[in-house]
């Protein structure tokens, strides 16, 4: 009924002063958090004689900006093939994790009443375990499996952290669903499994999408795991084979890293944002009771 | 609804079976791996294993790395954490006063966060490198160090703890700004008008009300920096590998270097048990928390 | 001086129309001053921007005598209570109560004095030590007035603060406030959707529709001479009856139509009546009048005097000076048009 002012919640108004000094703090930190990436660019198209000139100021191109960290970088380096082995790794992760953790969501949400909670919970504390807890027994077993230097010892393991926060994110989005919708659906003749598959997934269908964009993130993200298990440069992700592998002896390609790093962050930064509204929305709601 | 309409009493614990099927298997069975492994000498090559107590266990609090590790450990969580609570807070109400151009500004807020660790870690290298840091070539320009001798914030041992801890905190910051953020957009919004009707200023409103009225979120948001943060070893491994001479290793990075590396999984295994006290703990306040706000 | 004022006050949000058009009030002092209207007419959008908690579009608001456009709501002096009363949840009923005069400056000292005092006007005493979650509605509604009165503001403003009771409750309730605010003499600026809840309160009434103001008055004053068809089919339950002929509108209200034919000071209409509805302290006919179909006329009369019969036509009459006429085309009042 009230018309509410203005775009965004904006809480009473406050003098000017206050105003323009709390919006030059954004812009502070906004500038300080980011400034790392802005390095990053004008890193990756300095030529290298600029780069390791002493006498150079850092903050100007000096000489022209080129092209050729970039063009090294993908025509002459492991990168793509880094890309492309996480990629892999990341498709076939989350599908694992939304064949594990959908079910057992919903069922959680809708089903199992008092210790359905408490398994919720627990569930979600999983999600706390740290790989640097478990990576030097994980390392024997997966040795012991024989998946040792191998892509598929990530997949094995990384629903390890993915289903436990992917249980947890859709739970909250099942529960926002009203009961109503399977009812009626059962009342006209659905089994509960065809009730579930015909009504409840299309209608989750955007939860699901940020579930499997955010479960991709960590995958992205893990770096103790590769780190441990997989010994050959050609077979490593992004996260491990950029600091690790793009150096010759001693000697860091500064471009060429700088490049890397930028190209894996920024796109995934962008996807992320565009669905962190209802990332939020997700935690919270299985939050609330 | 009827046993019968929700597909028996069998279906819900069926759905729910595979997945804690696998993390049980997965996370439970390395966990009593770890524990069996920290009892015993086994070692990388050797098939032979025996039982020996606790004695990994003594030999490590023994050693001094490990006595650095322990102490930085918590040192670094500390320091990190605490600036991101100051930090976080303060961005998260400047951003709450509602703010164009929120959708860039989020974004280059969140970068750190979003970026994998490694990279961000790497990034920071360059930043902070001996020769080349654009920080020393700044410092310089304004006549405030000598050029002949730059800050080696990675190779002195007070600047490199300060180095990580930095890197920590930048690394940490966006997500408890994003929590808290979220966590005051949940206040009705009545109860800040009816503070500044009542003469509340911004400090005192936010002091007395808003911020107590978040207490668990803010709980929930340290809590994970803390873990996230006590239990990572990606960034002291890229930026520093534990150096100058054990000055920034950490719990994590000494149990990689000794049971990876080194070979001594026992050793290793014992060392990376002694993350667990602070995971239970922090379970244990997340679990009270969660069931305060369930009661009201 | 008008302890509160507003002058050509406009509020516009985004491209869209005015909430708030051009509206003059101005107070008198020690009053009640009802802000009457149905949703979305503007008159909490008013209420707030004296507050401080909007800011107007165009056009000025007094407080005391001062242009108070640029100052914060704190340095207004003004004490509000919100529809949902916004407590302080996690303070004690002590601390809510305090909280102004901390805000002020007010030392430490002083507190539990005027605390108790506040406390003390709503009879909220024994529960100081309690937590706003543990009170029921009207208990929070004191305590809600209670922080408001401690700061012994210029003026009150209410926003709808029984709506969140229960029927029961809001009468008992309606009164007190009324007994407190007579007792305190405070002029009181209170926003309401609920007519009777303006009438049985307000020593003026300020009737708002669509942003603007319709009518300024007593209580009295707006119900018998209502300024337009707006205000005189709001007010009264149930509202005017209103007929129409030639561009002139015909409006009797429907406790004043009497049974039987009357003399030469009264217009004579024949009734058929169609239905009948008996309310226990009252009865509703309901018909049209010969001569004026098409258009339904309530009657209200006492429960002791018996019911027309449905399908009965008999003849009815008003007072002449009882009828109101209003332009059909704006709908506002116009000088008494012979009858047709």
């Amino acid at each position: 009924m009230r018309p509410r002012g203005g775009r965004g919640a904006r809480w009473a108004p406050r003098p000017r002063t206050t105003r323009r000094l709390l919006r030059l703090v954004v812009v502070v930190f906004a500038v300080v958090l980011s400034f790392p990436f802005y390095w990053m660019l004008l890193t990756s198209l300095k030529r290298t004689s600029d780069l390791y000139d002493v006498q150079n100021n850092p903050l100007l191109f000096n000489e022209a900006p080129t092209l050729e960290h970039w063009r090294f970088l993908f025509a002459e380096t492991l990168y793509p093939r880094w890309l492309a082995n996480t990629a892999l790794v990341g498709l076939a992760v989350v599908a694992i994790t939304l064949v594990l953790a959908v079910p057992a969501a919903w069922a959680l949400a809708r089903r199992t009443g008092r210790w359905g909670e408490r398994a919720g919970i627990g569930m979600f504390l999983m999600y706390l375990v740290p790989p640097t807890l478990l990576f030097i027994p994980m390392s024997r077993m997966v040795a012991l499996l024989g998946l040792q230097d191998s892509l598929w010892a990530l997949v094995v393991v990384y629903p390890t952290f993915t289903v436990p926060f992917a249980t947890w994110l859709l739970l909250g989005f099942f529960k926002s669903i009203p009961k109503d919708l399977e009812e009626a659906a059962m009342v006209d003749g659905l089994s509960p499994l065809a009730a579930f598959a015909k009504v409840i997934v299309p209608v989750s269908y955007s939860g699901l999408v940020t579930v499997s964009i955010f479960a991709f993130t960590l995958v992205l993200q893990e770096f103790v795991y590769a780190l441990t298990f997989i010994s050959s440069a050609s077979l490593q992700t992004v996260g491990v084979g950029v600091p690790i592998y793009l150096v010759r002896g001693d000697v860091y390609y500064w471009g060429e890293l700088m490049a890397a790093c930028l190209f894996a962050c920024v796109p995934v930064a962008i996807v992320y944002n565009l669905f962190l509204d209802r990332l939020i929305q997700g935690f919270t709601v299985g939050a609330v009771k | 609804m009827s046993s019968r309409a929700r597909g028996g009493r069998w279906l819900g614990p069926a759905l729910v079976a595979p997945a804690f099927a696998y993390i049980a298997l997965l996370v439970g069975l390395p966990a009593l791996l770890s524990l069996f492994l920290s009892v015993s000498d086994a070692r990388v090559g050797s098939d032979e294993i025996r039982f020996v107590g606790l004695a990994n266990f003594a030999e490590a609090v023994r050693t001094p790395s490990f006595r650095a590790a322990l102490a930085h450990s918590f040192l670094f969580t500390l320091a990190s954490q605490l600036l991101v609570i100051a930090g976080a807070t303060l961005l998260a109400l400047s951003l709450k006063e509602a703010f164009r151009g929120r959708g860039l500004v989020r974004f280059l807020v969140l970068l750190p966060w979003v970026a994998p660790i490694s990279l961000g870690a790497i990034g920071w290298k360059w930043l902070l490198d001996s020769i080349y840091s654009v920080f020393n070539w700044a410092l310089a320009a304004a006549h405030l160090v000598d050029p002949m001798n730059p800050p080696m914030w990675l190779g002195e041992p007070r600047l490199a703890m300060l180095s990580v801890v930095l890197v920590h905190t930048w690394r940490t910051l966006p997500f408890a700004t994003v929590v808290l953020l979220a966590g005051l957009t949940s206040i009705p919004r009545d109860i800040p008008e009816a503070a500044a009707v009542d003469g509340g200023g911004f400090w005192r409103t936010h002091f007395t009300i808003t911020l107590p009225m978040i207490r668990p979120i803010l709980l929930v948001a340290l809590l994970f920096g803390v873990v996230f943060t006590f239990t990572d070893m990606t960034a002291v491994y890229i930026l520093t590998r534990g150096g100058p001479a054990d000055a920034t290793q950490v719990l994590p990075s000494l149990a990689f270097f000794t049971g990876i590396l080194g070979g001594d999984l026992s050793g290793g295994a014992a060392i990376s048990l002694f993350l667990l006290p602070l995971l239970l703990a922090g379970a244990i306040v997340l679990l009270r928390i969660a069931r305060r706000t369930e009661v009201t | 001086m008008a302890i509160v004022a507003t002058r050509a006050l406009t509020k516009r949000f985004g491209a869209g129309e005015n909430a708030v058009d051009g509206v003059d009030i101005e107070t008198r002092d020690g009053e009640f001053l009802v802000l009457l209207g149905p949703s979305g007419s503007g008159k909490t959008t008013v209420l707030r921007m004296i507050a401080g908690l909007e800011d107007p579009t165009s056009g000025e608001i007094l407080i005391g005598g001062r242009v108070v456009n640029d100052l914060t709501p704190r340095e207004r002096r003004i004490a509000m209570v919100f529809q949902s009363y916004a407590l302080y949840p996690h303070l004690t009923v002590y601390e809510n109560i305090a909280f102004p005069l901390k805000a002020q400056g007010v030392p430490k000292s002083a507190h539990d004095g005027k605390v108790g005092w506040a406390a003390g006007k709503f009879g909220i005493v024994h529960l100081l030590a309690r937590k706003p979650r543990e009170l029921s509605g009207g208990e929070r509604q004191r305590v809600a007035l209670a922080r408001a009165l401690v700061r012994e503001p210029q003026v009150f403003l209410l926003d709808e603060p029984l709506s969140n009771l229960d029927a029961k409750l809001r009468a008992s309730a309606r009164e007190e406030l009324q007994k407190f605010q007579r007792e305190i003499g405070t002029t009181a600026v209170y926003v309401t959707h609920d007519q009777v809840e303006a009438m049985a309160l307000g020593d003026r009434v300020v009737i708002m529709d669509k942003g603007r103001v319709r009518q300024v008055g007593t209580p009295a004053e707006v119900y018998d001479d209502p300024a337009d068809t707006f205000v005189a089919t709001f007010l009264g339950s149930p509202p005017m009856n209103l007929l129409e002929r030639d561009g002139v509108v015909l409006g009797f209200r429907p406790e004043h139509v009497r049974n039987g034919a009357g003399g030469s000071d009264d217009a004579r209409f024949r009734f058929r009546c169609e239905l009948t509805e008996y309310l226990g302290s009252e009865q509703l006919a309901f018909g049209t009048l010969e001569g004026w179909e098409g258009r339904e006329v309530v009657w209200r009369f006492p429960s002791w005097e018996p019911a027309p019969p449905e399908g009965s036509v008999q003849e009815v009459r008003v007072e002449k000076t009882r009828l109101r006429f209003f332009d059909a085309a704006s709908g506002r009042r116009r000088p008494a048009a012979p009858l047709p």
